[in-house]
């Protein structure tokens, strides 16, 4: 700030080019740009056969421009231009009332919900299984290999039978959803808390323990405190595992609302336009959820005295 | 305080009140590679309000014995008594206060906050918290510093703190263990002259291991020489100098002479070793 105020005036391109905004989101339009760049061409590469096998079916004549123009117009193309996508997210998005079943943020609501409630279930989880942990050596040995089992059976074999067993015990809508995905999520937080919960300095334990703290008061005044950067990396890694675990829920219950619901009724129907809103609908979801939780981490941490 | 009920218990036993009573104390390590002697064979006792060095190399066990006198390590024979009770009586009822060589500072609380630490753990009340925090605050010359984060002080200031935080609960004795190791000379010495008005005026007893001679000397009314493998007391040497003392008693013969001889019996430990 202060050498930008003290440096002489620059005058036309040169200033632009220094200018602070410049400097800082220069980088980011342009990968923007790129990527988008390589869309464009990937989807003209994808679609050509497609829209030529149309043309020779119709026996139109062609021109190469019309050629490129159809593949960025195709109803049902392999590969959606970037255009046709936005166009079909802000046309769900805000086309219709937000409560309308054709609406992308009633569905994104409805996988919301499940997502934020399987997350704070399994963040609870999560935390009391790595207390146990910690507590005692016999729950760590009895525990710890069927927390690591239970994340390698495929959640794409699971979530059917956790649907259907919860549903015969009544459970239906939001909490069979919100479980399957508490049980992704509670995964790194409990390894994360392990780690937090024995990160303390011995010789901080040491203190402690000349003043006679009792473990509560150890847990509470320095274990808990050493754990939250700790907590806070394994949230971040949760919430958008809790995402998916929410989206993947959808899919076995037969797709009646969600994004997951969204993403099983468009690869039915050949509708890859309407996968793709979904899937940029679900991708602003979850860097909005981790955006919160990089919210409530630096709040937290200038609370804690973290260095700026 | 409760200097009355303490002396009748021990008026039976010793004739003069013992802040520590160590008797044949020994400590073995098992290790990779085997048994390690961190004591040996120790015994050594300490009168109230004392000021007493332990010197020695690397390995001598001067740190170790702190640990047992602290009961955060267990002697594996011999017997102790601190303050005239077991030293894991002594840990529990809060009789010492422990610095260690790194200030040990909790980040995530203030400088005022980790001051009350120990107070918030032992339950006093938040009034007596606020007063016990300003006061010893002003005692190593922090005032001002409360709200400040540890890492917004330099290392001398830190460890400043965190004696003022071993000695805000008032315990009757003060186990230090190289607390002004990691610091340089200029810091050190205004550090030691600060500590020797603050025993001055507590009249506490000061446990003190150090490596550093000139440190044991000046500190001291009794130097403790430790000498490794196995960790052993050869030497004990009284050094009376006054209470009220400058830098300045550096210089003098009285000084050199003591110096000298905690140099030699360093020495000799060492020849025993190679």
């Amino acid at each position: 700030m202060t050498s930008s105020a003290l440096a002489p005036p620059v005058s036309g391109a040169g200033a632009l080019r220094h200018h602070p905004l410049v400097v800082r989101y220069a980088p980011i339009v342009i990968i923007i740009l790129a990527l988008v760049a390589i869309w464009y061409i990937a989807s003209v590469l994808m679609n050509l056969s497609l829209v030529r096998g149309g043309f020779e079916r119709d026996e139109t004549p062609y021109t190469v421009s019309d050629l490129i123009a159809g593949t960025m117009s195709a109803e049902r193309p392999l590969l959606p231009a970037p255009h046709q996508v936005i166009a079909a997210f802000t046309d769900s998005v805000f086309g219709y009332a937000p409560t309308a079943p054709r609406s992308l943020v009633y569905h994104s609501a409805v996988t919301l919900s499940a997502t934020l409630l399987g997350f704070v279930l399994g963040a609870l989880l999560g935390i009391g299984l790595a207390l146990m942990i910690v507590h005692s050596r016999v729950l760590e040995k009895s525990l710890l290999p069927w927390i690591i089992c239970s994340q390698m059976v495929p959640i794409l074999a699971l979530a059917p039978i956790f649907i259907v067993v919860l549903g015969a015990m009544g459970l239906q809508g939001l909490l069979p959803k919100s479980i399957i995905s508490a049980y992704l999520c509670f995964f790194p937080i409990t390894i994360g808390m392990v780690k937090g919960f024995t990160a303390p300095d011995p010789m901080q334990l040491d203190l402690m323990r000349t003043w006679s703290a009792t473990s509560r008061q150890v847990l509470s005044k320095l274990r808990w405190p050493t754990a939250v950067p700790y907590l806070f990396a394994s949230l971040k890694v949760a919430i958008s595992i809790s995402l998916i675990g929410a989206i993947v829920a959808e899919l076995p219950t037969g797709g009646e609302a969600g994004i997951g619901a969204r993403l099983l009724a468009g690869s039915y129907y050949g509708q890859t336009i309407q996968i793709w809103s979904a899937l940029l609908a679900s991708a602003i979801l979850a860097s909005g959820l981790i955006g919160l939780v990089d919210l409530a981490e630096r709040m937290v941490g200038s609370r804690m005295g973290a260095r700026p | 305080m409760n200097d009355a009920a303490d002396a009748t218990a021990e008026s039976g036993s010793t004739p003069q009140r013992l802040a520590v009573d160590i008797r044949n104390v020994s400590l073995t390590f098992e290790t990779g590679d085997g048994k390690v002697d961190a004591l040996s064979n120790v015994s050594l006792r300490i009168a109230h309000g004392e000021f007493v060095s332990f010197i020695g190399p690397s390995g001598c066990g001067k740190t170790t014995l702190l640990r047992v006198i602290a009961d955060l390590q267990q002697p594996t024979a011999g017997s102790l008594l601190v303050n005239g009770m077991s030293a894991e009586q002594a840990r529990l009822e809060r009789r010492y206060g422990y610095v260690f060589q790194a200030p040990a500072l909790f980040p995530w609380r203030t400088i005022e906050k980790n001051l009350k630490l120990p107070l918030e753990i032992m339950g006093f009340s938040e009034s007596e918290q606020r007063q016990r925090a300003a006061r010893y605050l002003a005692l190593v010359n922090l005032t001002g510093f409360e709200r400040k984060f540890p890492w917004q002080l330099s290392g001398g200031m830190q460890q400043r703190v965190s004696i003022a935080r071993a000695l805000s609960f008032d315990p009757a004795m003060l186990l230090m263990d190289e607390p002004f190791g990691a610091l340089d000379e200029i810091v050190r010495d205004h550090l030691n002259e600060q500590l020797l008005q603050l025993w001055d005026k507590t009249g506490k007893t000061v446990l003190f291991v150090t490596h550093s001679i000139p440190e044991a000397v000046f500190l001291s009314t009794r130097i403790v020489v430790m000498s490794p493998r196995p960790g052993r007391i050869i030497d004990v040497i009284d050094s009376n100098f006054p209470r009220h003392r400058t830098l300045e008693i550096r210089e003098t013969p009285e000084f050199l002479k003591i110096a000298q001889r905690v140099r030699v019996g360093l020495r000799a430990g060492h020849a025993y070793d190679e």
